[in-house]
């Protein structure tokens, strides 16, 4: 095991303010289960899990509530005990609608109510591969930094292709949020235990830790926690960048190897990047059969009175956890849910905590910059900044002018929407809305076609 | 001077019989009937039909792979027409004609936060379900104006108006919009319900004065139930429009105020 100075960098990126100090220093706080909430049936990538309660029935904690349905899916379970209120559709933290389960957390279970079949720990050991990956499965475990990605799909490559570097992202370059850095420093044995089970599932891959140089602490906490660890194991210090924690830039910096355009995967080059959370989530699930019930949330802002790393239950409402945090001391003027670069801008407080709730944001009027998009002045400042070598300025004009085809032709489906661009544009345009918006019409469009190829297929076989 | 003449002579009797010659074996022969049907479509090229202008849908609907009397803007004239020339029946249309299902304006319906992105309902939609209130309810930004070939539809105080004088019913903006509010109707109703939000009353009213909240006041009013001049989906009344409510008495009695009776809308409330 050594530590070692992140040998590539890759092009553009920003330097954002990170603001991390807000909640750097508090220990993680375990949070009282509140009385409602509301457990969302889409809290992950892919097909939304098939919910298999009702209004009025009784569900345990760890019970299964919702079936994973299809092959890129994740099973939800009940993240307290209590009374199914209703299951409706609710809206989630990006703006599309999903089915939810609320739960009345206070409603005394029935004492004729039969226990549910806990996940039995498992000798990881001793396991064979497959049963450790069922059980990945069965927890429901997801990708815990972002995106949601289901992590048993992730750590079962397709035939032929073999993961040769396990990545462990704790780059957390996202700013205001200190929960995956909480997570290093306080769970650093479970992230020990959770690398050692997935290096055993995919094949003693060689492990790299990449962590950004600003936590010097968590550095310090891995190196601890992996000094007597056999294999191939470096700890990679990355420079402090803006986006150092996406995945594709995160492969570059510390093994030197590009992922292709979509729909090329990182096992494609052969890695395969989970966030810190989830590996320590996946030691739980297997070592203690624990399923995915809970994480920690960054609740941060300048407009909250005590900025936390909270432990809370998956569902827990956004008013239910700033109340943990004491409320506002000021004027709130935009809540972001996640962080400030990529996180999206909620207008209701209702919404429940997912698997992939990194941050929950208030910040006051004299944090949130409100303007309006102006004419491109072609300086060039997105081109720089951007660090999938795209053409921002392009496409955003493209985009304006409903040219859809252009922006495709410019490559418009390999942006990772970090947002670098519009963070630095002069003219305030909103570019990286234009290019989410073309990426959602061309995916439309795909979907489409699909479907109609599909209808074809089936008239005439 | 003479070698001259019977030279450029010789080159134009060689070219003519040459185009003469591809006239016979190289033509295309097109069906003659394209022509006569482009003619008496509309011309508009507004791509409701789903096919690149009239000239598109003239070829499919003589090669027989386009349906007769898609052509919105033509109505049923110029189904007829169609019909005469390929010798087939072609079945009654009525003309239709948009309708913007919500009348929540600034005032009436309440916005939940400042949304200063990008100025078009898809965007809006996508960011935390846009701004408005009501997750049902009409954004205004604009999505289905754009995409109008007759600028029939324009924003007013934060709500998309369709002009039914100008409207030619090619159902382009039922498409653009991203919250699904706007519907074809036929062109002979007048009595109509703007209002697209199915929740329950309460709820309804949390974020609207003038939304639907399902009282079934207008199907009592009309002769109940069994006069079917109303459908409910949830707390949402619909009007039947195959069977449309005549007396206009029942739109001033709504209590939500969300009916009008308006031979053109856009002069609506």
């Amino acid at each position: 095991m050594k530590t070692v100075k992140s040998p590539f960098k890759f092009k553009g990126g920003v330097h954002p303010d990170y603001n991390k100090e807000l909640a750097r220093e508090s220990a993680i706080e375990r949070m009282a289960t509140p009385a409602e909430l509301v457990v969302s049936m889409s809290q992950h990538l892919g097909a939304p899990a098939k919910c298999i309660v009702k209004a009025g029935d009784f569900v345990r904690r760890g019970q299964l509530i919702g079936e994973k349905n299809g092959f890129i899916s994740v099973c939800v379970r009940a993240s307290a005990d209590g009374q199914v209120k209703a299951v409706e559709k609710r809206l989630g933290p990006a703006g599309g609608m999903a089915d939810a389960v609320i739960l009345d957390t206070t409603a005394a279970l029935p004492e004729d109510l039969p226990p549910v079949e806990p996940l039995k720990p498992l000798d990881w050991k001793n396991a064979t591969r497959e049963e450790l990956l069922k059980r990945v499965e069965e927890a429901g475990i997801c990708g815990m930094g972002g995106a949601g990605f289901p992590s048993a799909v992730k750590l079962n490559p397709p035939p032929g292709k073999r993961c040769e570097y396990l990545i462990l992202n704790g780059a957390e370059c996202e700013p205001y949020l200190t929960a995956d850095f909480r997570v290093m420093l306080e769970r650093a044995d479970r992230i020990r235990t959770g690398v050692e089970i997935m290096r055993k599932i995919l094949g003693m891959p060689a492990v790299r830790i990449a962590i950004e140089a600003n936590k010097p602490e968590a550095i310090a906490a891995m190196e601890k926690a992996f000094a007597d660890i056999e294999g191939n194991v470096e700890i990679v210090v990355l420079p402090v960048l803006y986006p150092q924690g996406s995945e594709k830039h995160q492969i570059y910096a510390t093994v030197g190897r590009v992922v292709p355009e979509p729909p090329a995967l990182p096992i494609d080059v052969g890695c395969v990047v989970e966030n810190v959370g989830t590996v320590a989530a996946i030691a739980d699930a297997v070592e203690k059969g624990e399923p995915l019930l809970e994480r920690v949330t960054t609740v941060s802002g300048d407009a909250v009175a005590n900025p936390k790393n909270v432990l809370a239950p998956s569902g827990t409402k956004y008013s239910d956890l700033l109340a943990f945090c004491g409320g506002t001391k000021e004027d709130a003027a935009k809540v972001i849910s996640g962080g400030t670069m990529m996180g999206f801008a909620v207008s209701s407080l209702d919404i429940g905590t997912t698997k992939t709730t990194s941050g929950l944001l208030f910040l006051t009027r004299k944090k949130v910059f409100q303007y309006s998009s102006q004419a491109c002045i072609n300086c060039g400042r997105c081109l720089r900044a951007c660090p999938m070598n795209l053409n921002p300025a392009e496409i955003s004009k493209a985009v304006e002018s409903d040219d859809i085809k252009t922006a495709e032709d410019a490559h418009v489906m390999t942006c990772i929407e970090c947002g670098a661009c519009s963070f630095g544009c002069p003219a305030y345009r909103t570019i990286t809305q234009y290019c989410r918006r073309a990426k959602n019409s061309i995916r439309a469009r795909m979907a489409a076609e699909r479907a109609a190829a599909q209808a074809a297929k089936a008239a005439n076989p | 001077m003479t070698v001259a003449i019977v030279c450029i002579a010789g080159i134009g009797l060689v070219a003519a019989i040459a185009l003469a010659l591809a006239d016979k074996y190289l033509a295309v022969r097109e069906d003659p009937r394209i022509g006569m049907v482009t003619a008496v479509l509309p011309g508009a090229n507004c791509g409701g039909c789903g096919f690149a202008g009239c000239d598109g849908y003239a070829r499919a609907l003589v090669a027989g792979t386009a349906p007769n009397g898609a052509c919105a803007a033509g109505g049923d004239a110029c189904a007829q027409a169609c019909a005469k020339i390929l010798g087939v029946e072609a079945a009654a249309t009525e003309k239709r004609v948009a309708l913007v299902k919500c009348c929540g304006t600034r005032s009436e319906a309440i916005r939940v936060g400042d949304y200063n992105g990008i100025c078009d309902c898809n965007v809006a939609a996508a960011t935390a379900g846009g701004d408005k209130g009501c997750r049902y309810g009409c954004l205004g930004y604009g999505a289905c104006a754009n995409v109008c070939p007759k600028n029939a539809i324009s924003i007013h105080d934060g709500l998309a108006k369709v002009d039914k004088r100008l409207c030619i019913g090619c159902g382009k903006c039922v498409k653009a919009c991203p919250k699904h509010l706007i519907e074809l109707v036929p062109a002979s109703a007048t009595i109509h319900v703007l209002c697209n939000n199915p929740d329950k009353g309460p709820s309804v009213r949390k974020v609207c004065g003038v939304g639907c909240m399902g009282c079934h006041m207008c199907e009592r009013l009309s002769g109940g139930k069994e006069a079917g001049h109303f459908k409910f989906d949830g707390f949402l009344a619909k009007v039947n429009y195959s069977n449309p409510p005549e007396d206009a008495a029942i739109v001033a009695k709504c209590p939500a105020k969300c009916m009008i009776e308006d031979p053109h809308f856009e002069s609506g409330h």
